[in-house]
């Protein structure tokens, strides 16, 4: 994560229309190399377009984009030449085995055998699809074929790679193995473009941007988003409750008076509190109900948070212009 | 690596496995032509024999009797009925139990005899207008002979103009010899604009096509590597026609073998680029099954495999230009039947060959916007 002079994408206002409509409204954002871009927003919010917009599958209406050094609408075939994609459905062919696909990706992109056969042991050796080689890609799991698809789009050692929901219909566990190969990879140098809509997933971001109707309207680091002057939860208090029982936790803290909200993040508990409420009598609630709580503390607003408040900020800003 | 045929090799590479995995598609794709083969070639005699026939003799002698007879003998009518009066002779036509009606009138011999002229009536259903002109056709030779026989019974006199026909090419009139040639025209379009339609189609369904979008393939590097296994496959599936038209229906190939399936690849690869148009407008395989057929019905009645070109209204005779099949028709009788050359055929290759090229290059394009509009 040493921010070079050279940005992985940059992007300069970029506006995309579909006849009146505009999915894109002047977005300008910077993604440094070797980060973890997450880039969010609800669902027909213009994710989707400004992946294709930056991969050269949809022409620009406005701005600027370039994308590891080579201008999208001049030359997108050398853009495609250094990015990997990864779909929100994998887009795996399920009647291929693991190793069928693989090569035909690595046809594609023109690997020698040789080149080819060197880099297919590294993606088996990093993503662990060893067992499952000459498996048909249909009998794989749902984590498995995210593997698979992910080891397609990063056969010819692309820079930088767009994960477009990589984690939608994964199980927990498969999705936190996808972040820990992510980190693993990331640190080698690799620039992931990350869509999600799983908050726990923005956090592990080392940058992320939000994206509302068209509009970026949040852009930084998770902790630098948190402390924004416009994020701030009046009479509430945000905990974040540590115990190995999480799950039973999790039911029974949600029947406790003066608890409004509770999630489980990883292995504990983040409950919206009273803002008066005392975490020590929340405690022994728990122990009566013969829960052991480890720890109990205060917690920073979550970026969902954050983003909660940004939008409704950005909604209401945008009803005072119209009036 | 700045090659328009980027990916070739790589989509070659895969169809070829998508093909050898779904084996039952294939195979069906491949044993139903033959099966239709079967179904028609046993099926469609477009000559017209054995017509089904209600006879009303009010005469009953000796002459009417020897008009049956010739009647019978015809092979054309096959007398199923005998009535006794006009009713039953109208009722048998009109419940379609018999095609044709004759009434010999009860004075018939009389008036041989006395050669005043006798008149047989007969009545035709013309719902089948190919039935009705055979039977026209039949019934006034035989008695235009029965005529002249009279006429010229007591003298020596012979016929002062006599035709000789002489049928070229498929002397015994054989349905299978006409028919089969053609049918493999349309039936070759099963496997080949449905079967690159429905593969790239998938694709789209699936998202893969999108996927390969965000790679370096190039267009026509994608469509080629489609086109060129489907293009082994109907040769394959042409070769299997072809033995079981000679072999089994016995319709002999007049002409050069080898020429014949040499003029089939501009064939093949029309069909083959109408089916990868076809993906490019389609969304979903069903959606490319309506567009596919909408191709067949041309190839089976402009093409000439049924009617005639030439006695189509000249709207249709023009239309019948753009038909790839007419041209491929063409092709096929020309060497199964008439044993024509590379001299006589070639304009119809050049043909086929260009349209498959336009149609290819019309394909290549829309996918290059729709990579880009997707």
């Amino acid at each position: 994560m040493t921010p070079s002079t050279q940005p992985s994408i940059s992007a300069q206002r970029l506006v995309r229309r579909f006849g009146k409509f505009t999915a894109v409204n002047d977005v300008s954002f910077r993604v440094e190399k070797g980060e973890i871009f997450g880039f969010l927003g609800p669902n027909g919010s213009g994710k989707t377009t400004v992946i294709k917009m930056l991969t050269g599958l949809l022409p620009l209406s406005g701005g600027h984009a370039e994308v590891e050094g080579f201008d999208v609408s001049k030359d997108a075939e050398a853009v495609r030449e250094n990015i990997g994609y990864m779909s929100q459905n994998f887009s795996l062919y399920t009647d291929l085995t693991v190793s069928e696909n693989l090569t035909f990706y690595g046809r594609i992109y023109g690997l020698s055998n040789d080149h080819l056969r060197k880099r297919m042991d590294e993606i088996i050796q990093i993503n662990g699809l060893g067992p499952y080689i000459h498996r048909l890609a249909s009998q794989l799991s749902g984590g498995w074929k995210q593997r698979l698809a992910l080891g397609c789009a990063m056969l010819h050692e692309p820079k930088l790679v767009f994960l477009d929901e990589p984690t939608a219909g994964i199980d927990p566990v498969a999705r936190r193995q996808l972040w820990d190969l992510l980190f693993e990879l990331s640190g080698q140098g690799i620039t992931f473009f990350v869509t999600t809509h799983y908050m726990d997933e923005a956090e592990r971001c080392s940058h992320v941007a939000y994206i509302y109707f068209g509009k970026l309207i949040a852009d930084g680091t998770p902790d630098s988003l948190r402390e924004l002057p416009d994020v701030q939860l009046a009479g509430t208090l945000r905990i974040e409750i540590t115990t190995p029982q999480v799950t039973r936790a999790l039911r029974l803290a949600r029947e406790i008076p003066g608890v409004r909200n509770a999630t489980i993040y990883g292995q504990s508990i983040h409950a919206l509190v009273d803002d008066h409420y005392d975490l020590n009598g929340l405690r022994e609630e728990l122990l009566k109900r013969n829960i052991v709580v480890a720890e109990i503390r205060p917690l920073a607003p979550s970026l969902e948070d954050v983003f909660v408040e940004l939008t409704s900020k950005h909604q209401a800003q945008q009803e005072a212009s119209r009036e | 690596m700045n090659n328009i045929f980027r990916g070739f090799s790589a989509v070659f590479y895969k169809e070829s496995l998508h093909i050898r995995r779904d084996f039952s598609t294939l195979f069906f794709s491949l044993i139903i032509p033959i099966l239709q083969m079967f179904l028609l070639g046993y099926a469609i005699d477009t000559n017209i024999r054995q017509i089904n026939t209600v006879i009303y003799n009010a005469d009953g002698r000796r002459e009417s009797r020897e008009l049956l007879d010739r009647l019978k003998n015809s092979d054309t009518f096959h007398l199923v009925r005998y009535v006794n009066n006009d009713q039953d002779l109208n009722d048998a036509i009109i419940s379609g139990k018999c095609r044709v009606g004759v009434k010999i009138p009860v004075d018939y011999s009389d008036r041989l005899l006395h050669q005043t002229g006798a008149q047989v009536l007969v009545l035709i259903d013309g719902s089948d207008s190919s039935v009705a002109g055979q039977a026209i056709n039949v019934t006034t030779a035989i008695g235009l002979d029965e005529s002249l026989r009279r006429v010229l019974a007591n003298s020596s006199a012979s016929f002062p103009v006599e035709m000789r026909p002489k049928i070229l090419f498929n002397p015994d009139s054989r349905s299978p010899n006409f028919f089969l040639p053609g049918l493999v025209a349309v039936l070759l379009l099963n496997v080949t604009t449905f079967l690159t339609a429905f593969s790239i189609v998938r694709e789209k369904e699936r998202g893969t096509l999108e996927q390969l979008f965000v790679t370096p393939v190039r267009p026509m590097g994608l469509l080629l590597g489609k086109l060129l296994p489907y293009l082994g496959i109907g040769f394959f599936e042409l070769s299997m026609l072809l033995v079981a038209m000679r072999f089994l229906f016995g319709v002999p190939i007049h002409g050069s073998v080898i020429l014949l399936a040499f003029l089939s690849l501009p064939y093949l690869f029309v069909s083959l680029s109408l089916g990868i148009l076809i993906s490019s407008k389609a969304t979903s395989q069903a959606n490319a099954m309506q567009l596919a057929f909408i191709t067949i019905l041309p190839s089976i009645f402009f093409s000439g495999y049924i009617f005639p070109r030439e006695t189509m209204p000249k709207f249709f005779y023009y239309l019948s230009y753009f038909v790839p099949a007419a041209y491929y028709i063409n092709i096929t009788r020309g060497i199964i039947l008439r044993g024509a050359g590379w001299i006589h055929l070639w304009s119809d290759a050049v043909v086929l060959f260009l349209m498959g090229a336009a149609l290819l290059i019309i394909a290549a394009r829309r996918f290059h916007n729709k990579i880009i509009m997707a």
